[in-house]
């Protein structure tokens, strides 16, 4: 049998297979799907794996209780809002982000950290299990305090990220395709000004001219992008490098890869450029936490600059908008000592 | 609202003068509506008409939706026979007393939905609430708001609407004959759909309450 360099690449996900013929042409289809709307081709050898989808969830073979349980993680995921007041305490919704429920590629597909975690992550310099990584999503992303772990919500979350997974063997050795927010090059200067008026062309008719989003009832439609109701300084999102990825994957909703790199960045530099609720490291002073955090993260955001348009000093405030407290207790460090 | 103004010199229509306007208000816009009820209805609901052109409900849409429907007509960034001749004849003032008067009447339910089998109307559930991103088919809610009841001025309320209505227009924006919604967001999504997808979430939809609008 001739097997052709992609397949080869694809194997490796493809060791239940039964039928690799017929597995191979849905992955290719799947890739072909993906390259059409702008998005590269696997690289080498990079890990291919289609996530299941909750279809998929109704005719596997798992316990009717864990899929319950899964069904649960999944509505937590795409409706993070129930917990508002609770664990959520801005506007945001984890598939907000993590768009297609977090199964797309290019926009942080989250069955990676199943398989990946425990691991050593350097934002916060330990060794960090699944339930550690999605309360980091909580403290920073939500604005919030994650659900206490082992509890039925975080193990439901947990299992839905498993479920994506399905089939993937654990700690891959090969580069995952799609993982993560994969930036464009950098341009060689970054505009506010041009970050601006693309935002106010491009994005403001679902996130609002002051990036406020649109909520309806008790449902967010459309994510805040700054202020009380966004991410904190401390969200991966905030570093212009993340946004820029993920706006040139995924914005504008429906027309990925439509914006060029240049406006992706500008876009992000001016995203970087706003206020929001303060980075729960925060230690009391802008200065100190910035010198606390630079190095393994806040080089890459506006944290502790000056703004040029107003000489605003971004983050020197102690607002920490919704939310009641700056640090959820259950965010520490570990030694393992 | 800044960019209201800018939309609508984009259509070549006066950009402050048009909001020099005495305030909207629905009662007058009710006798200026005297001529939409032979296709809208009294009440607003219009009508589904299988195998023809059905006439969507206005009742409990969006002011700020209809109104700029009806300026495109005028201006021709959208097209329609039954419409341009109607829209043409309203001027500034009656198009926003035309617009706050349908969205104040109650959302009647749509039509279209009847006799769907359980295959066609699961995929129009999966289409509207979740999507299918295999093919890049965001869902509707994800702009239409919860239950696709509507989110602002810039995305109606299409829970509830007509079945017929629904899958003509996704039909004319993937045919490119409609094509007035901001930034294509609408048409890039429509152009991924298969007939078969259009019609399921049309008669999904239509099956759904129209409350809330």
């Amino acid at each position: 049998m001739i097997r052709t360099l992609s397949y080869a690449a694809l194997s490796g996900t493809l060791l239940l297979s039964v039928n690799a013929s017929a597995k191979d042409t849905t992955t290719q289809q799947y890739i072909d799907t993906l390259t059409e709307l702008g998005y590269p081709a696997p690289k080498g050898n990079e890990l291919v794996h289609i996530p299941p989808t909750m279809e998929d969830l109704e005719s596997a073979k798992l316990h009717p209780e864990l899929k319950r349980v899964i069904r649960r993680g999944y509505d937590l995921f795409t409706n993070t809002q129930q917990l508002r007041g609770e664990n959520v305490f801005n506007n945001m919704n984890c598939s907000s982000c993590h768009l297609g429920e977090g199964r797309m590629p290019f926009s942080a597909p989250v069955w990676p950290a199943a398989v990946t975690l425990p691991n050593f992550r350097g934002k916060n310099d330990h060794v960090n299990n699944l339930e550690e990584r999605i309360a980091g999503c909580f403290t920073y992303s939500m604005n919030g305090k994650p659900p206490e772990y082992g509890s039925d919500n975080m193990l439901a979350i947990s299992a839905y990220h498993q479920w994506l997974a399905k089939g993937v063997a654990m700690y891959p050795e090969q580069p995952i395709y799609g993982r993560g927010f994969p930036a464009p090059d950098r341009p060689e200067e970054l505009s506010y000004a041009r970050g601006e008026a693309a935002f106010e062309e491009k994005c403001s008719v679902c996130h609002g001219n002051y990036g406020e989003g649109l909520r309806v009832g008790s449902e967010t439609v459309f994510p805040a992008t700054w202020g009380d109701m966004s991410n904190n300084w401390g969200a991966g999102i905030v570093r212009i490098f993340t946004a820029a990825g993920f706006i040139k994957n995924n914005m504008p909703l429906g027309q990925p890869n439509s914006l060029s790199d240049q406006e992706s960045w500008d876009i992000a530099y001016y995203m970087s450029n706003q206020e929001r609720p303060q980075d729960p490291r925060y230690t009391g002073d802008v200065a100190e936490t910035l010198k606390n955090t630079e190095a393994r993260f806040h080089k890459h955001s506006m944290y502790g600059q000056t703004r040029e348009t107003d000489g605003h000093v971004l983050g020197d405030h102690r607002n920490t908008g919704e939310k009641p407290f700056l640090k959820p207790d259950s965010i520490r460090s570990r030694t393992f000592e | 609202m800044k960019k209201i103004p800018i939309l609508l010199t984009a259509f070549g229509l006066s950009s402050c003068s048009a909001w020099v306007f005495a305030e909207a208000d629905a009662e007058r816009g009710a006798a200026s509506a005297a001529m939409c009820m032979a296709c809208h209805q009294a009440d607003g609901g219009g009508m589904n008409i299988a195998g023809g052109e059905s006439w969507p409900r206005l009742a409990g849409l969006s002011a700020t939706y209809i109104s700029k429907q009806l300026h495109d007509y005028k201006s021709g960034a959208r097209s329609n026979a039954s419409m341009i001749p109607f829209a043409s004849m309203l001027d500034e003032q009656q198009i926003e007393d035309v617009a706050a008067y349908y969205a104040s009447l109650p959302a009647t339910q749509g039509k279209g939905s009847e006799g769907a089998d359980e295959a066609t109307l699961n995929r129009g559930q999966q289409l509207a609430e979740r999507g299918d991103w295999s093919a890049y088919i965001v869902s509707c809610k994800s702009c239409h708001g919860s239950d696709s009841q509507g989110a602002g001025g810039d995305f109606p309320g299409i829970s509830g609407q007509h079945a017929g209505y629904i899958e003509a227009q996704l039909q004319a924006w993937k045919a490119g004959n409609r094509k007035n919604d901001t930034q294509d967001l609408m048409g890039s999504i429509a152009r991924r759909m298969s007939d078969d997808d259009i019609h399921a979430v049309a008669v999904w939809l239509a099956s759904q309450s129209p409350a809330g609008n």
